[in-house]
């Protein structure tokens, strides 16, 4: 998280924790674990207006951000997310209402639909919750999905999952291909030919659904952009989702080590406390260090994709592939040192094993984002 | 200087940048590694340190050395950010890498920390010209990590001191001209309470300074014997007996490594022993399409990026006061752990060249050598057990380790059989 957050963030911060800490308490997450939608509408709402899902709109849209630099703003909304291990669409909500913002405001932006300006509005106020349909199964980065042009419509076929929220979500903003592009197409939840099946996860509140579209039609003004042309918007949306997930992880993994610091000076095995082991302690230094490298690895990439920096996609992979690895570390390393208690539903540290473990898998796992990382190096010490 | 005459950190680098790229030459590090791995001369390598004197001198003489230090001492008077940007602009230029560490820091660093005026006003000028080249005695055969259990003594005799004992693992004390070094001056007093730290020209009789042969071939280390060296006592850097002050301060300044603002070096791409690439591994390997071995190109350059990040992070909370400075144990722990992982990528992704190689195998050549010396960078500059010790006691407060010397006097101390049976003074 910001080392140094300007005094506006630092309020933005503090009353989303606030909120969190009465709202989202462990006992509510463990109450929402077998809700089907995973939270509530009016907390949502109440998130919504504490800014949640309009940073990264702009506010000709209705949006805003506190600092000019929207996704900075959201990464510490995330990590208070994160810190307690909190219920709701965070990414997928704010993915596809900077989406439907980018297609509006965009210098080769069609006039605006008064449809995704609706929905634009619905999300910002938290009436209304999205679903990005973005990953497929078979490897990170294929598509199958195809989107297809007849006429004034646009068709739709193909499977996507694991998509969030997509059982509970108003609208769905699904990415598929047109030959070789790109296309993104709005589709209110509840349109024929579009089947949701709710799948199992490791989080208790995170939603995630099998989402499958068979010859699905749509009048082209559901189009996001333009048809075919969407590859650089889509892979945008991919660095801005994965800045939310790490900025969520360093959070999880920030609790979960305060925690287990808190556990080892009061738990005494031998007539000493834990903290008294050297081989704890050294276990205890290495954890720090991943933990304050994950938030500068974290800062570091989310300050890239906000500016659109052309070393972006090689730091938001380098942050994706080692938060991913080293949170899932830090976190069982946590559960070790606390023994059996941290592997039983009753305590709370797997509230955040399983928001990183979950976080870690989505948008690319650490060995998908090492090949990125590595075919950008390669390509770079290639041609120098 | 009033802070309004003081150049904004942006005109500065524009400044900088015009010099640097005028004056300098284009970074070339061959012969910097080869130093390293042990394959030069001593003539060659008297040479390499003789041109890098005149490139100090030449920063000098331009008003680009000691940036943050005082004016006073010969410094620039501006701010380590004026340091910093001046740090970035020489990326890709040839700088005088070897009298960066320890010679800046930690020595320059400890002196103006500790040093008295005349102290100051002599020696740090010296060492901004490239005249005078310094060197840390810190460990000791018998100590390890146990700094505070130095054995060299200290003795005074009027206005002077008398020196013996022996001092180890300083680099390049064979060239460099000045050393800094932690005795003890009260054996009846608890460890760390029974230091003091003296200064001394190294060329001269009672120092004999022998070369100590690393496994790879490697003589930049050192070992000194001390034979009644005498030193003045205006030679002394802190007080009598208060010398754990300084030694803290000291290794504080050594695990800073390069995010010290006194230390002039491109923030990436500085040569580090062990940082050869892996892509150029795999492509004189033929391997470059192996998904193995791209997972493994894809860690390397993930650990490198990260600790830039992290250095930046922890230099920025230490500055600002939001962490203390035993934070700076972190970026070392973690500069040990990936350096010494980046070594084992390299053997891995050079297959069976790596244990057996001819001279065209590119950069898949000797990467065997590396592997063995893998752990020097977990050892060198304070092993990284001492650098978690310092993490989770110092910064996490954690309950210190149950030490039996702490409030014995340090004659009473247990030594073990290792140190020999008559080795008690």
């Amino acid at each position: 998280m910001l080392l140094e957050p300007t005094p506006d963030q630092e309020f933005l911060k503090e009353t989303t924790a606030k909120f969190l800490t009465s709202q989202a308490s462990v006992a509510e997450i463990r109450r929402l674990r077998d809700d089907p939608i995973g939270f509530d509408r009016d907390y949502w709402r109440r998130g919504a207006d504490l800014g949640w899902t309009s940073l990264l709109v702009p506010e000709a849209l209705g949006g805003g951000s506190v600092s000019g630099r929207g996704l900075i703003d959201l990464t510490l909304i995330a990590h208070e997310f994160g810190r307690h291990a909190a219920p709701g669409p965070l990414v997928p909500t704010n993915v596809v209402a900077a989406a439907l913002a980018a297609s509006a405001v965009g210098p080769s932006a069609p006039s605006v639909s008064t449809e995704h300006s609706d929905v634009i509005g619905a999300l910002l106020s938290g009436r209304a919750t999205a679903s990005w349909c973005m990953e497929e199964t078979g490897g990170f980065g294929r598509m199958t999905t195809e989107a297809r042009r007849d006429g004034q419509e646009v068709v739709l076929s193909g499977t996507k999952r694991p998509a969030e929220s997509a059982a509970q979500a108003d609208f769905l903003l699904v990415t598929a291909k047109t030959g070789e592009g790109a296309t993104q197409v709005l589709i209110p939840s509840g349109t024929p030919g579009v089947s949701v099946r709710p799948m199992q996860t490791v989080d208790l509140t995170r939603r995630f659904a099998v989402a499958t579209f068979d010859e699905v039609r749509l009048p082209i003004a559901a189009v996001v952009g333009e048809v075919g042309s969407a590859s650089e918007e889509v892979e945008h949306q991919l660095r801005v989702a994965q800045v939310i997930l790490n900025a969520e992880t360093v959070g999880a993994m920030e609790r979960a080590f305060e925690m287990t610091v808190e556990w080892a000076f009061d738990r005494y095995s031998f007539g000493r406390p834990l903290a008294s082991y050297q081989e704890l302690k050294h276990r205890f230094a290495d954890m720090k260090t991943w933990l304050e490298s994950s938030h500068a690895i974290a800062d570091a990439s989310a300050e890239a994709v906000a500016a659109k920096a052309p070393d972006a996609g090689l730091l938001i992979s380098v942050a994706k592939a080692f938060i991913g690895h080293y949170g899932g570390e830090l976190i069982q390393d946590c559960v070790q040192i606390h023994g059996g208690i941290g592997l039983t539903f009753e305590h709370d540290l797997h509230l955040f094993l399983r928001r990183a473990t979950l976080n870690s898998s989505l948008f690319g796992t650490p060995a998908d984002h090492r090949q990125r990382i590595s075919t950008i190096t390669i390509a770079e010490e290639c041609a120098g | 200087m009033t802070a309004a005459e003081v150049e904004g950190v942006e005109g500065y680098r524009v400044r900088a940048r015009s010099w640097i790229r005028s004056n300098l030459e284009p970074a070339d590090f061959t012969t910097l590694e080869a130093g390293l791995a042990g394959e030069l001369s001593e003539a060659e390598e008297l040479a390499a340190i003789d041109h890098e004197r005149r490139l100090q001198r030449k920063l000098f003489d331009a008003g680009y050395a000691g940036i943050s230090i005082d004016r006073d001492y010969g410094g620039q008077g501006l701010s380590p950010a004026h340091q910093r940007a001046f740090n970035e602009e020489l990326t890709g230029f040839d700088y005088p890498a070897r009298l960066q560490v320890p010679n800046f820091s930690p020595c320059a660093a400890v002196l103006l920390d500790f040093g008295t005026e005349d102290q100051k006003r002599t020696h740090i000028p010296a060492i901004l010209k490239g005249e005078k080249l310094w060197m840390q005695l810190l460990s000791e055969p018998s100590g390890g990590s146990d700094v505070a259990a130095a054995l060299t003594t200290a003795v005074r005799d009027g206005d002077e001191w008398i020196l013996n004992g022996s001092k180890i693992w300083t680099t390049g004390a064979w060239w460099s001209d000045w050393g800094l070094c932690l005795a003890r001056t009260n054996w009846d007093a608890p460890k760390h309470r029974g230091l003091t730290v003296f200064i001394f020209p190294l060329h001269r009789d009672g120092v004999d300074v022998h070369r100590i042969e690393m496994l790879n071939g490697s003589k930049e280390f050192c070992q000194e014997f001390l034979t009644d060296v005498r030193v003045p006592d205006s030679d002394r850097v802190g007080d009598v007996d208060q010398g754990w002050t300084v030694g803290t301060r000291w290794m504080f300044h050594e695990r800073m490594l390069y995010n010290s603002p006194l230390i002039t070096a491109p923030p990436t791409g500085r040569p580090t022993q062990g940082a050869v690439s892996p892509v150029g591994v795999a492509r004189d390997i033929g391997v470059l399409d192996d998904p193995r071995v791209r997972d493994l190109i894809g860690e390397a350059r993930m650990l490198e990026m990260v600790e830039g990040e992290l250095q930046e992070r922890i230099g920025t909370a230490v500055r600002s006061g939001r962490m203390s400075d035993q934070g700076a144990a972190i970026a070392r722990l973690y500069h040990g752990v990936s350096a010494a992982r980046a070594r084992s990528i390299n053997f891995e992704i050079a297959g069976a060249t790596g244990a057996a190689w001819v001279d065209d195998d590119g950069s898949a050549a000797g990467r065997g050598i590396d592997f063995l010396m893998r752990q020097s960078p977990c050892i060198a500059g304070g092993t990284t057990e001492m650098a978690r010790n310092v993490i989770s006691e110092r910064v996490l407060g954690m309950p210190r380790d149950r030490t039996t010397d702490r409030d014995l006097p340090f004659r009473e101390v247990p030594r073990g059989p290792a140190a020999g049976a008559d080795s008690r003074s």
